[in-house]
């Protein structure tokens, strides 16, 4: 099969890879750039766990064609991780319990930075469905809602404190 | 000495950190170097026989590692109790999705067309796809008689009972597979040389099945085998047998290329191949007094197991023994048989039986007490068990366990009175239909009867040179937080910090047999045994004079490594010794059938909406009796991802059959609950300290899957005044229900 060259800025670093024309945005991400925190849970676009941000927008890496890709701005856990604006969530996550197994917590807190992003207060009724694209099955959710909330405060704090 | 408590705190999850970053390492993270890639060839029929097998062209077969069960050294068999289960198929086919042949190749895009590419034609036999089916022996497909198992609980008289009843209350019950669904499917990596040997890596709760197995399969001696369990994104059971095949699989690839290879499931043959939750009938007749006294209980239980035997049997074991429920029964009769279907075989899956016959006993329970006039909780009340009283197979409650408490605590949680009076006031006049329903129920902790003196587990707690304090298991984590309570267990009994002390890698090179991890038994048993080891790990030092009373952690490591400096080693081990007063008779089935029980009272509000028939959960109070609770943050979680996945059993998961196969096998038509679906599950906790389990603690990881199911149907009952004695429940079962039953007439009265 024939192989592309593809452009595109990951975490806010630029990176070219040599990709099949039909290969997934997640195939790219975690086999072609070794960011393995972005997880396939389906393939097909239920359950989240592959989620990252593509341009600012929540998306499932699984159901992107990785040339669609060419020139978006990917962040993926990674960059979520080494950016300290959001260690409050992973923090939260942590504390709260948000985490069990883990496999779907990278896309959870993805799904979360987009959430805040656009709504840094969210009731329970919008994280329920800031969140509805994301499945868990350990959790019951109820750990990770508290996580959502606990995150929101923390970064209100630090904004307040920022001013 | 660390002054703090660490048990029965909150500390943070020991590999927390890693997961909340995307930096813990799932098999599909892994790659060795020459890693090919693996994938399976698989049965398109229930049953029959393999004629012919062809290699189409157009694929480039020359590159292609090809195994089939003559490639197999040793067995081919899974080897777990019966032995029924082959690696491969060998002629037979038994079920659809069953393994005939396994592919390899360094492309992984390339297997999919390569598997499709494998042309088998077959005999086709009649096969049987209900228990119905397989009870009556028209087609035998399984031994003599189509029976992996039965068992007979038989305390007092029943046949006597019928005469002095009152009431005589019949009633069937259905509950349907389940999914178990971790968000990681299964997968595996095997590397195997001549030097080392084969090392599996996998997604697994059983390291040391996984290695039974594979000594089995290859007839490699034991220290050339080797197991770790990579970071398990969820299992629930269903990585408890299953890893076995697949780690055969990738072995038999790895031995016959000599590179490591790698099988991961897609979803799609996940949910095809791998094992579900027992499908379930069970049979009710009660004889009871008119002021709801029970007298006695004619159960008969069974369920479908699928192709092979695998786990059936003590599957059903579980479902017997909790038949009869938290309830005191003078006389009682459970006669429980698992069957053979040509259907991928059932396999483990938290509750393990217990919720299926619970499902029952709790549905039946409601509906005796709609035949009497007598309300729900106080049938109940009056003949939930007490101290000094015997269940169903004649085990004395020993512990101060007061149901009665229990039931009114969790009463008065959820409000349950005054909603339940609210309810039957306004639903006369609404479309949308509120209900109210409770279960009392119990979950044995541990392996059933003689099991944990079978298993005979060993656990340890060293130093390494370094100064590292690890608990070394072969319990896994998979997000249950076993890594965490044994790691606060271990610091507790040594005095020492919580942050100093670590895992050993779970490893069957590094750690002892600490027993599978599975049936509620990581807490209490495990745990105990951790406290046994890090208390002699303790006494050691102390007695070198290395270390003295009132020491810091730091005072600990130091004394730790001229201690190491001096003998080599510190380690110290602990081997399972049963609680005294245990007795199990394995052929009668009477006697201490777990070391304990977690009791619970679980209260579930729904809405039945009259215009689609949905349902939706409101608010659901969960309240348990787990002995000591050794990190509420992760007790607390438990309960609630319990809740949730026995919401989903009851009122979401349906897995759609055709002639065995799974025709719904994907996450977009097999619907799990969502963060939209999910009610405030509010988690409450009665302490009362087990003299036999780590700090006083119990299992607590399967009681929740037990009584959601039948809390919901039972609310849902309430709602509708209909009774719905089937799991799922989908809106398409209601609608037929009650249209069946409604009238015109009360139809127009809702509208007006």
């Amino acid at each position: 099969m024939s192989k592309q060259l593809l452009t595109l800025r990951v975490n806010g670093t630029s990176r070219s890879v040599k990709v099949h024309s039909m290969a997934r945005l997640l195939d790219v991400l975690r086999n072609d750039l070794q960011l393995t925190g972005t997880k396939e849970g389906c393939g097909e676009g239920e359950c989240g766990s592959c989620s990252v941000l593509f341009n600012g927008v929540l998306v499932n890496s699984c159901l992107v064609p990785a040339m669609q890709s060419a020139d978006a701005e990917i962040i993926t856990i990674e960059g979520v991780s080494k950016c300290t604006r959001h260690a409050s969530i992973q923090q939260a996550f942590l504390e709260c319990g948000g985490a069990q197994c883990g496999i779907c917590t990278p896309g959870m807190v993805i799904a979360t930075v987009h959430l805040l992003e656009k709504n840094p207060n969210p009731s329970r009724q919008q994280i329920e469905e800031g969140l509805n694209g994301n499945l868990c099955r350990c959790t019951g959710y109820m750990r990770i809602f508290e996580a959502v909330e606990k995150a929101a405060a923390a970064e209100q704090i630090e904004a307040g404190a920022a001013r | 000495m660390s002054k703090e408590s660490i048990v029965g705190t909150s500390v943070l999850r020991k590999e927390g950190a890693a997961k909340v970053c995307g930096k813990a390492r799932y098999i599909d993270d892994l790659s060795l170097p020459g890693m090919i890639y693996g994938a399976t060839v698989r049965s398109a029929i229930p049953r029959g026989r393999i004629s012919s097998i062809a290699f189409s062209d157009g694929i480039p077969w020359h590159e292609f590692i090809i195994v089939t069960a003559k490639d197999i050294p040793g067995k081919n068999r899974i080897a777990l109790i019966y032995d029924d289960q082959p690696c491969l198929v060998e002629e037979a086919v038994n079920h659809p999705e069953e393994p005939i042949l396994l592919l390899a190749h360094p492309d992984r895009h390339l297997l999919p067309k390569a598997v499709a590419a494998v042309k088998i034609e077959y005999e086709e036999l009649s096969s049987v796809h209900s228990i119905e089916a397989s009870e009556n022996q028209q087609t035998i497909i399984w031994g003599k008689d189509n029976i992996f198992k039965t068992y007979i609980i038989d305390k007092g008289d029943v046949d006597a009972a019928w005469a002095a009843a009152d009431f005589i209350i019949e009633g069937d019950y259905f509950t349907e597979a389940q999914e178990q669904l971790y968000i990681e499917n299964n997968g595996v990596i095997a590397s195997y040389n001549l030097e080392e040997g084969l090392t599996v890596w996998g997604s697994m709760q059983c390291p040391y099945y996984v290695h039974k197995a594979l000594l089995g399969i290859t007839t490699l001696s034991e220290d050339k085998v080797r197991v770790i369990q990579a970071e398990t994104g969820g299992a629930f059971g269903g990585k408890e047998e299953y890893p076995s095949i697949l780690a055969a699989h990738a072995s038999l690839l790895s031995m016959k290329s000599g590179r490591p290879v790698k099988i991961v499931y897609d979803r799609l043959e996940d949910l095809a191949a791998t094992t579900k939750r027992h499908p379930s009938r069970t049979r009710h007749r009660t004889a009871v007094t008119k002021e709801g006294k029970l007298l006695a209980a004619d159960i008969e239980f069974t369920t479908d197991g699928g192709a092979y035997a695998t786990l059936s049997s003590t599957v059903l074991s579980r479902g017997t023994i909790h038949a009869g429920g938290p309830y005191l029964w003078p006389s009682i009769r459970v006669r429980a048989k698992s069957v053979a279907t040509n259907t991928p075989p059932y396999g483990a899956f938290r509750g393990f039986g217990a919720p299926q016959s619970l499902f029952a006993l709790e549905r039946h329970m409601d509906r005796i007490a709609k035949t009497l006039g007598i309300a729900p909780e106080e049938l109940r009340r009056r003949n939930l068990l007490k101290q000094g009283q015997l269940t169903s197979t004649g085990q004395e409650i020993r512990d101060p366990i007061d149901l009665d408490h229990l039931l009114n605590r969790a009463l008065e949680l959820s409000n349950y009175h005054e909603k339940k009076a609210r309810f039957e006031r306004e639903n006369p006049t609404s479309l949308r239909k509120k209900g109210i329903g409770l279960t009392s129920f119990l979950h044995g902790s541990g392996f059933t009867g003689s099991g944990e003196r079978y298993l005979n587990s060993l656990v340890g707690v060293d130093v390494t040179a370094e100064g590292k304090v690890r608990v070394l298991v072969s319990s896994t984590e998979f997000g249950q937080g076993t890594n965490t309570i044994l790691c606060q267990i271990a610091a507790e009994s040594l005095g020492i910090d919580y942050d100093v002390v670590e895992m050993a890698p779970p490893d069957t090179r590094i750690v002892p047999n600490s027993g599978p991890t599975v049936a509620s038994r990581t807490a209490m048993i495990v745990g105990k045994l951790v406290h046994s080891a890090a208390t002699g790990l303790k006494q050691t030092l102390l007695a070198s004079r290395l270390l003295s009373e009132n020491y810091t952690t730091q005072d600990f490591i130091e004394a730790a490594k001229q201690y190491i400096a001096a003998n080599g080693t510190l380690q110290s081990l602990s081997r399972y010794e049963a609680p005294p007063n245990i007795y199990w008779d394995d052929e009668k089935y009477r006697g201490e059938a777990y070391p304990a029980f977690a009791w619970a009272v679980y209260v579930a509000e729904v809405t039945v909406d009259l215009t689609d028939y949905s349902v939706r959960v409101d608010d659901f109070v969960a309240l348990q009796e787990v002995g000591r609770v050794l990190n509420p943050t992760l007790a607390t979680g438990q309960i609630e991802g319990g809740v949730a996945q026995a919401i989903g059993y009851a009122l979401y998961e349906k897995v759609v059959w055709d002639r065995g196969s799974m025709k719904n096998n994907q996450m977009t038509n097999y619907i799990m609950p969502t963060s939209q679906d999910i009610p405030p599950i509010r988690v409450f906790f009665e302490e009362i300290p087990y003299a036999y389990g780590a700090y006083g603690a119990k299992g607590i990881g399967e009681l929740p899957m037990d009584g959601p199911a039948p809390a919901i149907l039972n609310a849902i009952a309430h709602a509708t005044g209909e009774d719905f004695n089937h799991i799922p429940l989908l809106p398409e079962d209601i609608c037929e229900q009650l249209t069946a039953i409604k009238t015109l007439q009360e139809e127009e009265v809702l509208t007006q």
